[in-house]
């Protein structure tokens, strides 16, 4: 909990003071691609699909965190339960 | 930690999928062998492979102002140690370079070898030599996924400098400057990482104590 609260701290002080892009870091890798070559390289290949606007990079990325939670929750409260109900029978 | 789609050139991709293939193989073979021999683990595969799934989803913004995200390859590491976590780690790595033109087909040997293959199999030796060292089992969990997660970084940054020498300095100059933009970007990220999966691990050695026996983490008699 505590964790949470120091962590929107620091996000909320941050992106008021600075004028950080928050841009991802495999991007500001490709950038620096350009510097050392000079702006000479071309990707020599090209992403066979991408997702037609943000909005759906945005989804893609919340599915992708939806399934492994979903996974992880599943199993959690299997295990939870399950413990739950050896104890109980234990009791009786 | 994912080099763009054409971003490396001939022959650093071939290298890297030669490497990454070797592995998967070897990988692949091993989880297969653990499924056939003891299916009943299968629930905890889920478990390290969903945990990768949702970490590496995550784009963090760090320190720095820029956004970086974990790999969540440490629980696996721990769980099934490196040839296993490579094959999980693919899998992410396949989603995203199809579905989110993140990563890419040409680079995703390099990929694979950075975040899961040299990030797990460092973050295995660490394991190995804390658990020796008998340290405690939640303090090495921190440790091997912080490692995990920054090593794939570090290799990363290698991997773009050996396909992009600078022109003054060479491959340690130009190594400098990939690992200048995750230095410290990565570093808190890497340690959120390390704190969620103890919290994952703690939780789990509440509900289901039995699963460090299951996985042979804790050796017989010994206490969490």
């Amino acid at each position: 909990m505590l964790w949470i609260l120091v962590f929107v701290g620091f996000l909320l002080t941050v992106s008021v003071t600075s004028a950080a892009e928050w841009a991802g870091g495999d991007a500001i890798m490709q950038d620096k691609v350009h510097e050392l070559t000079g702006g000479d390289y071309v990707p020599w290949f090209n992403p066979i699909w991408e997702p037609p606007s943000g909005e759906i990079e945005t989804f893609l990325f919340a599915l992708q965190a939806a399934i492994g939670s979903l996974v992880i929750g599943y199993f959690l409260g299997y295990y939870k339960g399950r413990k739950g109900a050896i104890e109980e029978a234990k009791k009786v | 930690m994912h080099i763009a789609e054409g971003f490396l050139p001939h022959p650093w991709w071939e290298i890297w999928w030669m490497v990454a293939v070797v592995i998967l193989a070897y990988g692949v073979f091993m989880l297969k062998k653990l499924v056939d021999k003891r299916p009943e683990l299968k629930p905890y595969l889920a478990l390290a492979g969903a945990f990768v799934f949702v970490l590496s989803s995550l784009k963090i913004p760090s320190v720095t102002g820029s956004c970086s995200h974990p790999t969540g390859t440490g629980l696996a590491v721990v769980f099934f140690g490196p040839a296993v976590t490579s094959v999980l780690s693919s899998i992410v790595l396949l989603y995203q370079a199809l579905l989110l033109a993140h990563g890419g087909i040409t680079t995703f040997g390099a990929n694979v070898t950075s975040m899961g293959i040299i990030g797990p199999l460092v973050g295995w030796i660490v394991y190995k030599t804390l658990r020796k060292a008998g340290v405690n089992i939640l303090f090495t969990v921190f440790i091997v996924s912080t490692v995990a997660d920054y090593t794939t970084y570090v290799v990363t940054s290698a991997q773009m400098a050996l396909a992009f020498p600078a022109s003054v300095g060479g491959v340690l100059g130009s190594f400098k400057v990939f690992m200048a933009i995750f230095a410290v970007t990565q570093l808190p990220l890497a340690i959120i990482e390390g704190i969620a999966s103890v919290l994952l691990f703690k939780y789990l050695m509440q509900v289901k104590p039995d699963f460090l026996s299951d996985l042979k983490i804790l050796a017989r008699g010994e206490k969490a």
